[in-house]
């Protein structure tokens, strides 16, 4: 690894705190919530009740609910336009994202972003962006402005390997590092650039090691154990808050469905799916609560049944919910008087 | 008492930071070198570099960090050396600031103000001459202004950083040197109406920006033949102010709309259309326009000059319509 001007950057194995069962089973409900969630989107994209680009996440649960436990409420999320995840995680609720895949002004976005554009000012979740790349900037302006207040909040801003190639993440890296910004890059390494492996679009494909050459702590993570992100997460953002400038983690995983639900997802091997498959983030946590007398048959049927049941009300919810009216098309353009925050009256 | 353009945007900036200590100003060079064309000379001294903050030369990097803070609470200014570079930033102008608030279903804000230099004129050549106001004005989610005059130069600044979406001023790099009288205490203007600078009853002169003195110069020219023009600054290219406009072509019943924008999709084609669909009872002759010529900017001096609407070309095409040819 080189050398870098803070901290080296390392490869982090995988060392868990050890936490109570408690704890475990609540990483648990949160990435079961998840699956079951976009499973149904699968379904409800099928049956054509939701529509548009739908990018799912399954597979790559461990990520968002390890990444997302180390940070507090007062501080900031970037995401992605495959977000479902890090919405969950992040305490949005089913209903509320699941309306949005309606386009019902129930919805977090009162229907007018969908599955790509999740939003939730309140908890500090500031999308959902359909541009690769495109949340990093922005990620770096609520990390100045924490800077410049001297607050104690961290920025994370979820991207994937694809994101690493564009201009904006170097600019960005740079500029954070520069600045000492409090911002976690959290890179979501799942192999593919859309149908594009990584050996095809990076050539050099370590990308921890690459991140490190601007400064920051830097280190790779296995993606698939929820237990390993966590205590790589909470590593970062206790540096980051201890005043380090920005860290990068690179989340080593894997997305078990294709690209998005359009893609007949021609460009990998079966066998490689079955491989990754073998190290499913629920497989991964729950053999290891097995092993230590933490869960067996009937809890983990009953955490699978709770996370159902959350998705069967999101879904009920979200059929009977109303649509915007048309007549409103306009709102929100600009800012009507009346939609003024406090902050701006 | 006797400012320049350039003095007048300063003294706004001042004025702003001074204010609000949510304001600060980024960009490339705008501390110590004062900003490439030197609006911002002596601020970082008198603020300090956290608020005159110097930026690597990534403009999608250093717009995003401003969209960004701004959505924190924060009041930046953001200053772009040439809108041809805005290019490198325009994903997140459009695709991030403009586009925030509806996406989020009105969550969100940006109260954002991103300066940029436009126009040709300075034999700069192609990358850093270009005209693209009419590009921004497409795009709903911002405001779009251009400073023609001292005292928009001195007070658009304060209502843009109190609009609670993103507001893009175009400063012309002709006008930076341009001086004259301003008002002491000169203060806050209307950001929202076009402005009559001259009147008269035989034409309407359509202009903003850099292209506002030339219209005036070719009004003085048309008097001189007897042909009374009206100069309409547009001040505001998005939302354009459709009643100053069609008000005054009432009075005139002719049209000439001067931009340094390529004619082809330009502001221009849209002031001449809303002319046709809401004053075309009103018109004694089709409207006419006078625009860039529909090449890169070149650098040779004649060959610039000759891109670019002039007030010889101006007055040509206020005679045609007024119908006195020669």
């Amino acid at each position: 690894m080189s050398t870098t001007r803070r901290k080296p950057a390392r490869t982090d194995q995988g060392t868990h705190r050890d936490t109570d069962a408690g704890h475990h089973r609540e990483l648990l409900a949160s990435m079961l919530l998840i699956r079951r969630f976009e499973e149904r989107c699968v379904e409800l994209y099928s049956a054509a009740k939701i529509r548009g680009f739908v990018h799912l996440y399954i597979g790559e649960e461990a990520v968002a609910v390890g990444v997302l436990r180390a940070l507090t409420a007062s501080d900031a999320v970037v995401s992605t336009y495959r977000e479902h995840g890090h919405a969950l995680a992040r305490g949005v609720p089913a209903d509320s994202v699941m309306a949005e895949m309606y386009g019902k002004i129930t919805g977090c976005s009162r229907g007018r972003g969908g599955s790509m554009h999740l939003f939730d000012e309140g908890r500090r979740f500031y999308g959902g962006n359909a541009i690769v790349g495109g949340g990093l900037p922005l990620a770096a302006g609520l990390a100045l402005a924490e800077r410049m207040r001297g607050g104690p909040g961290v920025v994370c801003c979820f991207f994937g390997d694809g994101a690493f190639a564009e201009g904006e993440f170097h600019e960005t890296a740079n500029l954070a590092a520069l600045w000492d910004l409090p911002l976690l890059l959290a890179c979501e390494n799942n192999l593919y650039a859309m149908g594009t492996p990584l050996h095809e679009e990076h050539a050099q494909t370590d990308l921890a090691m690459r991140a490190a050459s601007y400064g920051m702590a830097s280190w790779a993570v296995d993606g698939m154990d929820v237990l390993a992100v966590e205590e790589a997460a909470r590593r970062a953002v206790d540096g980051i808050r201890a005043g380090h400038g920005p860290h990068f983690l690179e989340l080593r995983t894997y997305r078990f469905r294709a690209h998005s639900m359009y893609d007949p997802d021609r460009y990998r091997d079966k066998a490689e799916i079955e491989r990754w498959r073998q190290r499913d983030p629920l497989l991964v946590l729950g053999t290891r609560m097995r092993a230590a007398g933490e869960l067996d048959d009937m809890s983990y049927t009953s955490l699978d049944q709770e996370a159902a049941d959350v998705v069967d009300r999101a879904v009920s919810a979200a059929e009977s919910a109303p649509l915007e009216p048309a007549a409103d098309l306009l709102r929100y353009v600009s800012t009507d008087p009346g939609d003024l925050p406090e902050s701006l009256r | 008492m006797t400012t320049t353009y350039r003095e007048a945007l300063r003294d706004a900036l001042r004025e702003a930071l001074a204010a609000d200590e949510r304001v600060f100003l980024i960009g490339e060079d705008v501390g110590a070198y004062g900003g490439a064309f030197g609006v911002s000379l002596g601020l970082v001294e008198e603020f300090g570099p956290l608020r005159v903050r110097n930026t690597p030369l990534s403009e999608s990097a250093f717009v995003g960090a401003g969209i960004g803070a701004a959505l924190a609470g924060l009041r930046p200014i953001v200053e772009v050396m040439t809108v041809n570079f805005s290019l490198l930033a325009l994903d997140q102008i459009l695709n991030n600031a403009a586009t925030l608030r509806h996406m989020s279903g009105g969550q969100l804000s940006v109260p954002l103000v991103i300066r940029m230099t436009t126009g040709a004129g300075r034999q700069l050549a192609a990358q850093h001459s270009h005209s693209l106001e009419g590009w921004y004005a497409h795009i709903p989610g911002i405001r779009v202004l251009a400073p023609a005059t001292l005292p928009d130069a001195r007070g658009m600044l304060t209502p843009a950083l109190a609009d609670p979406d993103p507001v893009v001023i175009f400063e012309h790099g002709s006008l930076y040197n341009v001086s004259g009288e301003l008002e002491a205490g000169a203060g806050p203007v209307d950001i929202s109406s076009a402005a009559v600078l001259r009147e008269g009853e035989d034409v309407t002169l359509l202009a903003y920006g850099g292209s506002v003195p030339k219209a005036l110069d070719a009004a003085e020219l048309l008097a001189s033949d007897g042909v009374t023009a009206e100069v309409v600054d547009l001040r505001s290219l998005r939302p354009l102010d459709d009643a100053t406009i069609m008000a005054s072509v009432a009075r005139t019943h002719r049209a000439v709309v001067v931009d340094e924008g390529w004619r082809t999709g330009s502001l221009a084609a849209e002031v001449c259309t809303r002319i046709t669909e809401q004053a075309f009872w009103d018109l004694d002759a089709p409207v006419a326009r006078v625009c860039g010529a529909e090449v890169p900017i070149p650098y040779a001096a004649h060959l610039e000059q000759a891109a670019l609407p002039q007030p010889e070309s101006i007055t040509a095409a206020a005679r045609e319509v007024v119908g006195r040819r020669g």
